[in-house]
């Protein structure tokens, strides 16, 4: 490799490490960011120099315009409610690229015995095109099936074959590693047929397909993040392969990163990552969710009775969840804020770590609506300031509310850690309806003494009640 | 056989991981759809890779030169995608601290 593209590769690396740690405080993010994509550019031109020689610059040429005009308008145009399938689909297509840039080695190289010829070790690079493979097809259709389940194309439910799913894992899981140990020797002679590469792609990809299938909507921030860090390491894997530092160091960095943020995740639902892989209730809801709600009242609300209330209060904690996102009622929720906050009623935002459909999903969308950066508390801070709280209005959200994680040992969700709601003097509940969360757990919450429940949809209920609140 | 050049490479890899590790241990929750969004354009870099395997080939087949079109394209719109989908996302942050002061002094 030329040293001027192997020192510009360097720089690139050193331009991503610095543009993501950037990321990690509100202040510096955006210019991390740009720091990172300018990173992106230098390695690209450094690439771009090290392939100067080839005959191919049509088709590249035509692919990277193709690429630009596929790739813009979506990323410009989504809603931020939306931002999760987008993301889930741009980790999706990075996924593919893995698998292809295999697939394209496996056919330059006739089926890796191209690479006995180099100088260097052969077996671990083909072991690492293989794994490349292997992650790469997983996380790309694992990914586009999460995608189709936020985008509603899949109902957002679990969709198994019960008791069957692990062991049908497992086989494709073996089948597609079973391939690849054929394709593996297959380099060591005359190399392997094609069919064998191809069943790799397609075992795996099934995987990914089944993996993701039965999870539920509830759980997806951690399969988000999940299938993030798969497609960083099969990056650095396919990086290894190529002998190309920066895919490397990039894929390796967001291997780490994303593995300890799927980690983060799991723990806030005081789950492991194998148990929320493996289909838990994440929309299953075991026989014992099914409470008896048939013989307990919730009492429902009018807007006036909720702005009352409000106008009286002290301080009021709005925690808002996946709900708030659907009924795009972040904007309604600031103007609320606004006319509450004119009263010198102090608003703050509760919003716990899995809320939403994606790491972090709320506190964009509250961004977006110009909320106070400050006023949204991460759950252990504000979890002591319920008890000082006249009003608690939970908008959308349930699971993360839900007492019976800190009270019924039998709910399947018993451990989580959740908001403490409950012990606020009243909480005041916007939902369309009484059916369960996405987890399909029965929520006590909704029957409490200090509980009054205001149906409809979060968005128009929010404004009425910011009418209501002008009008005293 | 030289196995020089891919140690180098594993050592890269492992020391990579522990930038992983300690960049992220720190984030508020605040930033993380952000911050996934970030290295999910920093993934991205696996563009690189279809146009080094495609433009080192000396002659390229069809086959591979499908397969490497729709490779670039996955990765081009990963790249740019996640970079302008995520600027979008901070730059509602931006504003943040200093509106926040205003609203309360």
């Amino acid at each position: 490799m030329d040293i001027l593209v192997y020192a510009l590769y360097i720089v690139a690396f050193a331009m991503f490490i610095l543009g993501l740690s950037g990321l990690t405080a509100p202040r510096s993010a955006v210019r991390g960011n740009k720091i990172a994509a300018a990173g992106m550019a230098v390695a690209f031109v450094a690439t771009l120099i090290h392939i100067r020689e080839t005959s191919s610059w049509l088709i590249i040429i035509a692919a990277l315009v193709v690429g630009v005009i596929i790739g813009i308008p979506p990323a410009r145009k989504v809603k931020m409610t939306a931002v999760p399938q987008l993301v889930a689909l741009f980790n999706g297509v990075g996924g593919g690229t893995v698998a292809l840039i295999a697939w394209g080695e496996f056919i330059e190289s006739d089926g890796f015995t191209g690479l006995r010829v180099a100088s260097g070790p052969v077996l671990p690079l083909v072991v690492a095109s293989l794994f490349a493979a292997i992650i790469g097809s997983l996380s790309f259709w694992g990914s586009i099936v999460a995608f189709m389940k936020l985008q509603q194309i899949l109902p957002g439910h679990p969709l198994s074959v019960g008791r069957l799913q692990q062991p049908l894992n497992a086989i494709l899981f073996l089948g597609s590693i079973v391939a690849a140990v054929i394709v593996g020797i297959g380099s060591t002679t005359t190399g392997a047929a094609p069919v064998w590469f191809g069943a790799i792609l397609i075992l795996a990809g099934i995987l990914g397909v089944t993996t993701v299938l039965p999870i539920g909507g509830a759980d997806m921030p951690v399969v988000i993040s999940l299938l993030n860090a798969l497609t960083g390491l099969s990056a650095a894997a396919a990086g290894l392969a190529l002998n190309n530092i920066a895919m490397i160091v990039a894929g390796m960095i967001v291997g780490a990163s994303g593995t300890i943020l799927t980690n983060l995740m799991a723990k806030a639902m005081n789950r492991s990552i194998v148990s929320i892989v493996a289909g838990g209730f994440g929309g299953g809801g075991k026989g014992a969710a099914v409470a008896s709600s048939g013989d307990q009242i919730a009492k429902s609300t009018s807007a006036a009775d909720a702005a009352i209330k409000l106008a009286y209060a002290n301080q009021v904690i709005v925690v808002p969840g996946y709900g708030l996102a659907v009924a795009q009622a972040q904007h309604a929720v600031k103007d609320m804020a606004k006319v509450l906050e004119a009263r010198g009623i102090e608003v703050k935002y509760a919003i716990h770590p899995v809320a939403g459909r994606m790491p972090g999903h709320m506190n964009v969308l509250l961004a977006e609506a110009d909320v106070s950066y400050d006023a949204m508390k991460e759950m252990d801070d504000i979890n002591g300031e319920f008890s000082r709280t006249d009003v608690t209005i939970v908008i959308g959200a349930n699971d993360v509310t839900n007492p019976a994680a800190r009270t019924d040992p039998n709910s399947p969700i018993f451990g989580m850690p959740v908001l403490n709601v409950t012990e606020s003097r009243s909480v005041i509940v916007l939902k369309r309806s009484m059916s369960s969360g996405f987890a399909g757990i029965e929520n006590p919450l909704f029957f409490g003494p200090n509980t009054t429940m205001l149906f409809g949809d979060a968005k128009k209920s929010v404004a009425q009640v910011t009418e209501e609140l002008k009008a005293l | 056989m030289d196995y020089t050049g891919f140690l180098a490479n594993i050592a890269i890899l492992v020391l990579s991981g522990f930038i992983g590790f300690a960049v992220i241990s720190k984030v508020p929750n605040t930033l993380h759809t952000p911050l996934m969004s970030g290295t999910n354009a920093i993934h991205g870099i696996v563009v690189l890779g279809a146009l080094v395997v495609l433009g080192t080939a000396p002659n390229p087949s069809v086959p591979l030169q499908i397969i490497s079109f729709v490779a670039i394209v996955f990765g081009t719109v990963n790249v740019i995608g996640g970079f302008v989908v995520t600027d979008r996302m901070l730059a509602m942050f931006k504003t943040r601290p200093t509106a926040s002061t205003d609203g309360k002094n």
